[in-house]
């Protein structure tokens, strides 16, 4: 039995997801091999030599790997997939992208945001934005899963020292092509790795209540900076600074959620989070249902109040 | 040329769900059901480049129990312009629903299929990337916008840390986000109209579709309660606590 693990990073390094993702893949059990499909990618692929547990590191190198498209990614895996009996990709925006892909063309079924390995078939995910959660087991030869990477510890990034094999690369589908990114620029903690999160709702008003509210409370905690649904669609906050259901899943030490009123789509993706705080002036907010420390304020005022006192 | 759109019957969204307290599932008998979120984002989106001039025909698909006829007369009156619904009362997993749309697919030849980014009930978020897979067109997932043009499609993604943009050749599968725009208000003329439109009724035999499942479901379980939390009078007693009980900062 061995897993095949498909790395995330840009190239030059290993994202965090992939470390959370090999602890998923060491927990269904036998050796654990990563697959770095990139271009120019010799520096990703010996930063995941280095991670404790990964037993071989295979790297595939061409121009139509570099940008992660998924009908080159999915081509990719399936060149090298037989002989393992676990496929696994972190539950990130790529990662779901290519594992349907994939599981589609060995025509198997595919297990999305696992949170937890019972046994090599069987595992936990959640259901309905979280409200419940499915024990499911998997009869396919080969279990093709996302993990969701705040149900797995990261597994360390150095002390491994597995061989790096180069393998052919598959060959450009020259259906899709990538043609731009706009990557949205910040100096924060990323928002799923983060410690502390603090994040804003629709109650902050505009975008420039928001910065001006919560940057200085999320710099003085060495914070990232979140936001619900209601915030990012009225244009407060950028897209991917959503925590919830469609947004991020997150699980920091310390979520404040502050002007937020708690919607069941908002909970799903942060009431893993170990200390929840919530400052709200509506005593009837759902999120106080979830919150370790409710607050009960006017966030312009408590939450300056709560900078200075730090 | 026809854009095909795949919708399903899910939970309202508003509706929160009971487990069942024999653990096979949760309960959904005299629940609000409504047409999942993202599909409606789907069939605006094809109705509007139907109104560009850039497509035909949109065709509104549905997978699973008769009552999905109710979702598909809802997509007609967004603007689709006729449905097909594959009735089954069998469990339907992506997978299958994923060869039961290839099948339409070969029969219908449409250029575009553009479908939710994933539904609400299961949460899974991999029909649309099997079906690309299974029919071999290039995948434009998690679409925030989508230019349409005679051989190919732009398509931007929401991505982790931004957006990117992806050139499709055509025909193509495209996943809706939440923000590639806002669904239209069915009008009461409208709903009236799309109960004359045709409604094809299929059955996954018809097509050749195996939808037995894969995956089989053991328990479905309440997740995990919090425990009661406490209420702090003053920002005080709020870093107070954070503090020196939670230990959380400095």
């Amino acid at each position: 039995m061995t897993a095949l693990v498909i790395a995330e990073h840009d190239n030059a390094s290993i994202k965090g997801a992939t470390l959370n993702t090999v602890t998923a893949a060491l927990a269904a059990g036998g050796d654990v091999h990563v697959l770095v499909a990139g271009f120019n990618a010799a520096a990703a692929a010996a930063a995941a030599a280095q991670i404790a547990g990964v037993a071989k590191v295979l790297h595939a190198d061409a121009a139509g790997l570099e940008n992660g498209l998924a009908e080159n990614l999915a081509a990719q895996v399936l060149a090298i997939a037989s002989g393992y009996s676990h496929i696994l990709f972190p539950a990130t925006a790529s990662g779901k992208n290519v594992a349907p892909r994939v599981a589609a063309l060995l025509d198997v079924a595919q297990l999305s945001d696992v949170t937890k390995v019972i046994s090599a078939d069987t595992f936990e995910r959640p259901i309905y934005a979280g409200n419940a959660i499915a024990t499911v087991q998997s009869s396919d030869a080969t279990k093709v899963l996302t993990v969701r990477t705040t149900g797995f510890d990261a597994a360390a990034a150095s002390g491994g020292s597995a061989a790096v094999e180069t393998v052919a690369a598959a060959a450009d589908s020259g259906k899709s092509s990538f043609a731009g990114r706009e990557v949205t620029k910040s100096d924060r903690p990323e928002l799923t790795a983060a410690k502390i999160i603090v994040s804003g709702g629709r109650a902050l008003g505009s975008n420039e209540k928001f910065m001006e509210v919560l940057t200085p409370l999320a710099d003085k905690l060495g914070a990232a900076l979140g936001a619900s649904r209601a915030a990012v669609d009225a244009g407060y906050a950028p897209n991917d600074w959503q925590v919830g259901q469609t947004g991020k899943i997150v699980a920091p030490q310390l979520y404040i959620a502050a002007g937020i009123s708690g919607a069941i789509q908002h909970l799903a993706g942060m009431k893993d989070s170990k200390v929840i705080v919530a400052i709200n002036k509506d005593p009837e907010a759902p999120i106080f249902s979830v919150a370790d420390y409710s607050l009960e304020a006017d966030l312009f005022t408590a939450v300056p109040e709560l900078v200075k006192s730090l | 040329m026809k854009v095909l759109v795949p919708v399903k019957r899910v939970v309202d969204y508003n509706v929160k769900v009971r487990v069942k307290s024999d653990g096979t599932g949760v309960d959904i008998a005299n629940v609000k059901m409504s047409m999942n979120p993202f599909d409606e984002i789907a069939i605006e989106e094809a109705v509007r480049l139907k109104e560009k001039g850039l497509v035909t025909e949109v065709i509104a698909v549905s997978c699973g129990v008769t009552q999905c006829q109710e979702t598909l007369r809802t997509a007609m009156a967004i603007g689709a312009d006729r449905a097909i619904l594959v009735e089954t009362d069998a469990e339907l997993q992506p997978l299958a629903v994923a060869k039961l749309l290839k099948a339409l697919v070969d029969k219908e030849q449409p250029g575009l299929v553009v479908l939710g980014k994933q539904a609400i009930d299961d949460d899974c978020n991999q029909t649309g990337q099997m079906l690309a897979a299974l029919t071999g067109m290039p995948q434009g997932t998690f679409a925030s916008k989508v230019e349409l043009s005679a051989d190919a499609v732009a398509v931007t993604r929401e991505v982790d840390g931004g957006l990117e943009t992806v050139k499709l050749s055509l025909p193509a599968v495209i996943t809706t986000d939440l923000r590639l725009n806002e669904p239209r208000y069915v009008t009461l003329p409208n709903i009236m109209k799309a109960k004359k439109k045709q409604l094809d009724v299929v059955k996954p035999a018809d097509l050749g579709v195996d939808v037995s499942p894969r995956i089989k479901t053991l328990k479905v379980e309440e997740p995990p309660k919090r425990s009661a939390g406490v209420k702090v009078a003053d920002v005080a007693a709020l870093v107070d606590k954070l503090k020196n009980e939670a230990k959380v900062i400095g």
